[in-house]
């Protein structure tokens, strides 16, 4: 491609062609992702995989019963996940309601680990830009470094395409340096070729990360739908030379489903996204399922679940 | 559109332990005999051969040599256990007999993959979850045709043809078997099957299992050795019907030998399949396809899609995600559970693959291979693409039998017809489109037996499978699979 349109495309404001994005056959994806799912990760491998889970993991609580104490805890163990093992990681994020930022900031004080805030009328979005601009400043300001949007899908759906394009970009000029990351609440837009077209939007419009879900629409995260946002983040970092993030969020609680979308992760975008920095799971159980199966490389055993602290 | 610095990067990073399936739970004989009569018995000759592992290079055991006289024993014991016993045996009773050998063979799946594994180079996951399942399935599905037979033929009386000599090849060993021997037990017929000399061991591990399921005698004889015992079990006068699946080499000398006998045959010969991908079809699965299409079974598949034909809008886009699926490809070990691509099943024919790789280059094609390390022994080969290859070179008329794609464009629907049919075979075809109706117009205009449309390589016994022009004669499996064992009497 021409140095010119590099220089355009990371930095673009305008609407892609979506009729120009590959469809999708869902049967064909179903049978890539069984591939993935009969790669068989052992031993040495299986230990790599567990420790990168960790790393990657945005420590989630998004409850309306949320409490600042229940929100210290978390941090504490997003710092501590299991310290009678050594070597082990940290979790990448906590990702928490905006109200609960300062909360997490003082907790975390003095750690390398990110604030994520959910913003823009989460988990819905159904409400003004004004209101979702504001949302996302409160977060920001309250010192997340990253911010998980959700799209409106009413418009989406409605093929008001640019209504959704402009309001990414909107929200990621409110971002200022934050971490932008789109949720496409991918359960709600019924279709693989909707996903794809909705990934392929939410980059142009400036997503440093897309996302699949909220966790509060069933179903929430797939991994044929990962699989498919994946795929859509190759055709990008191909167009544009920018590399985006992915993180599936919602449903992945166990430690074999992680490691499988690991495979899945680099097999299709390589070495480069196999990092916190490109890739995180949005998840709240899945670090003590990922622990205990790291006890039992260890050991031999599984342990009881009362050995590993809920939060 | 890509810049060269824009790459995906798959080397090297999260490296997968090895999972290799275990052999401890399965036993290999230090010779095997032939299997006449419901017996294992010594070859007149008194000659074995060796099989080895492919991905070693190291000896598994000895097989018999059949001789003449070994094959005219067991066609003689055939014929005996035709006239004596399975011709007039109610066809239940012999369905319940193919059901057995179904559920045996489903409970030593693990086993026979193992072994098939070993024998034949092909990797684990494929013999764990394809050859074996669809082997027992083909059993499965012929023993309840046994029984009914006049229902797959209103108004016609179906008969047995007699003695069925078999001739299957080493690319599915046992699966080949499977095609052979359970529609001929299933219309009335007995057998006398030859496996492939470099892939004998499943075959003799199935005679195990029809010894255990209390077959009769002589319904099922299976005789080991190279092109000699073939062409014995070819010129027999004894035997009723021929039924050979391999190169259209082979085929065309049976079909002469075959010629003014009273002996009916079915030839499942070579192919040439162009994989054609429109500029709408959903180009991610599409590669899928063509993956699956070529590099499946180390390309030792005779309806693999080894042409690959692409729209020009959509071509540098696909050769690109091709290369980076090609990238994640494992070549290596067959019994590690993580390997996609196995060993090329002999020596012989990595020759002749590298003798077209020669050819290829010296006709002007540009070579890409992914990077996959191969093992220092063994007989191996990197997932290979010819691109800028035109119609009228070799590797593009030739069927290789390899892991090696030639890749062309098109500009239209006519263009891609027209070379899709330039060949002299027709065994199968693929279309990629999310339009039906150029699904539909694409298999009525390819001539080919099998056209998958956003899929490949999919088999199940209830299809029938075979070719057109070169690629043989006759169809196997389905309804259709019956009739190449029956007379059909008015």
């Amino acid at each position: 491609m021409s140095s010119a349109s590099v220089s355009r495309l990371p930095g673009a404001t305008r609407l892609p062609d979506l009729s120009r994005v590959p469809a999708v056959d869902e049967v064909g994806v179903n049978e890539r992702v069984a591939r993935f799912q009969s790669r068989s990760i052992k031993a040495k491998a299986k230990i790599e995989g567990l420790k990168l889970t960790l790393s990657m993991i945005d420590l989630t609580t998004l409850e309306g019963q949320d409490t600042p104490g229940k929100v210290q805890q978390l941090c504490q163990k997003a710092i501590h996940l299991h310290d009678s093992m050594p070597g082990l990681p940290h979790v990448a994020a906590v990702c928490v309601y905006p109200t609960m930022v300062s909360v997490a900031k003082d907790a975390l004080e003095g750690h390398d680990i990110n604030i994520a805030s959910v913003a823009t009328a989460f988990p819905s979005g159904m409400s003004s830009l004004d209101i979702k601009l504001n949302d996302t400043r409160i977060a920001v300001d309250a010192g997340a470094n990253e911010i998980d949007m959700v799209i409106s899908r009413g418009a989406f759906l409605a093929g008001d395409y640019q209504l959704v394009f402009d309001e990414i970009v909107a929200v990621k000029e409110a971002c200022g340096d934050a971490h932008l990351k789109v949720i496409l609440e991918t359960g709600e837009l019924g279709t693989l070729d909707r996903v794809r077209r909705a990934s392929v939007l939410a980059m142009h419009a400036g997503a440093d990360f897309i996302k699949t879900s909220t966790g509060k629409i069933h179903p929430a995260a797939t991994m044929q739908v990962t699989l498919t946002m994946l795929q859509a983040i190759t055709d990008f970092y191909y167009e544009t030379g920018r590399m985006v993030g992915m993180k599936p969020a919602g449903g992945i609680s166990s430690a074999k489903l992680a490691l499988h979308y690991l495979v899945m992760l680099q097999e299709t975008l390589g070495n480069a996204w196999m990092t916190p920095e490109w890739f995180r799971f949005g998840a709240s159980s899945l670090a003590n399922d990922v622990l205990m199966q790291l006890k039992k490389q260890e050991t031999g055993v599984y342990q009881s679940p009362d050995y590993f602290s809920k939060d | 559109m890509a810049t060269p610095e824009n790459k995906l990067a798959f080397d090297g990073g999260w490296e997968y332990a090895p999972a290799p399936e275990s052999t401890d739970h399965i036993s290999i004989k230090k010779r095997y005999e032939l299997f006449i009569d419901g017996e294992f018995v010594k070859p007149e000759s008194g000659k074995y051969f060796e099989t080895i592992n492919p991905a070693t290079e190291e000896r598994l055991s000895r097989v018999a040599e059949a001789s003449a006289a070994d094959v005219d024993k067991a066609v003689k014991a055939a014929r005996t256990a035709y006239a004596k016993v399975w011709s007039k045996m109610k066809p239940a009773e012999r369905g319940k007999y193919i059901y057995r050998i179904a559920r045996i063979m489903q409970e030593r799946a693990r086993e026979f993959a193992t072994i098939e594994s070993l024998d034949g180079g092909k990797p684990i996951r494929e013999s764990r979850d394809i050859d074996i399942p669809l082997a027992a399935a083909h059993f499965f599905y012929y023993a309840g045709w046994a029984d009914k037979l006049e229902y797959a033929f209103p108004g016609r009386r179906p008969k047995p043809l007699g003695v069925a000599g078999q001739i299957i090849p080493w690319n599915f060993p046992l699966l080949m078997a499977a095609w052979k021997i359970a529609p001929a037990l299933a219309c009335g017929n007995t057998v006398v099957i030859k496996p492939a000399e470099t892939t004998p061991l499943t075959a003799m591990k199935l005679a195990e299992v029809i010894a255990d399921a209390g077959l009769p005698p002589g319904v099922v004889n299976i005789v080991t050795g190279a092109g000699k015992t073939g062409a014995d079990i070819v010129q027999h006068p004894g035997i009723d019907k021929i039924a050979f699946t391999g190169s259209t080499e082979v085929g065309r000398i049976i079909q002469k030998a075959l010629a003014g006998t009273r002996k009916s045959y079915t030839l499942e010969l070579g192919g040439k399949a162009a994989n054609i991908i429109f500029a709408d079809a959903a180009l991610d699965q599409a590669v899928e396809g063509i993956v699956n299409g070529i590099f499946f079974n180390q390309g030792h598949v005779c309806c693999a899609g080894s042409r690959l034909l692409v729209q020009e809008s959509v071509a540098d886009e696909v050769i690109r995600r091709l290369k980076d699926r090609m990238a994640t490809l494992r070549v290596g070990n067959p019994l590690d559970k993580n390997t996609d691509i196995g060993a090329i099943n002999s020596r012989q024919q990595l020759e002749t693959i590298q003798k077209y790789l020669k050819i290829g280059k010296e006709e002007g094609a540009e070579v890409y291979q992914s990077a996959a390390r191969l093992p220092k022994k063994g007989f191996f080969c990197k997932p290979t693409l010819f691109t800028g290859v035109s119609q009228s070179n070799r590797v593009v008329q030739e069927e290789i039998f390899g892991p090696v794609l030639a890749v062309q464009t098109f500009r239209t629907f006519n263009e891609a017809i027209a070379k899709a049919n330039n060949t002299p075979y027709g065994l199968s075809g693929g279309v990629w489109t999310d339009k039906g109706a150029k699904i539909f117009k694409m298999t009525q205009d390819i001539r080919a037996g099998v056209i998958w449309a956003n899929t490949f390589n999919k088999f199940d016994p209830t299809s029938p499978f075979g070719g057109y022009k070169e690629s043989g004669v006759g169809r196997e499996g389905g309804l259709h699979g019956l009739d190449a064992y029956l007379r059909l009497e008015a």
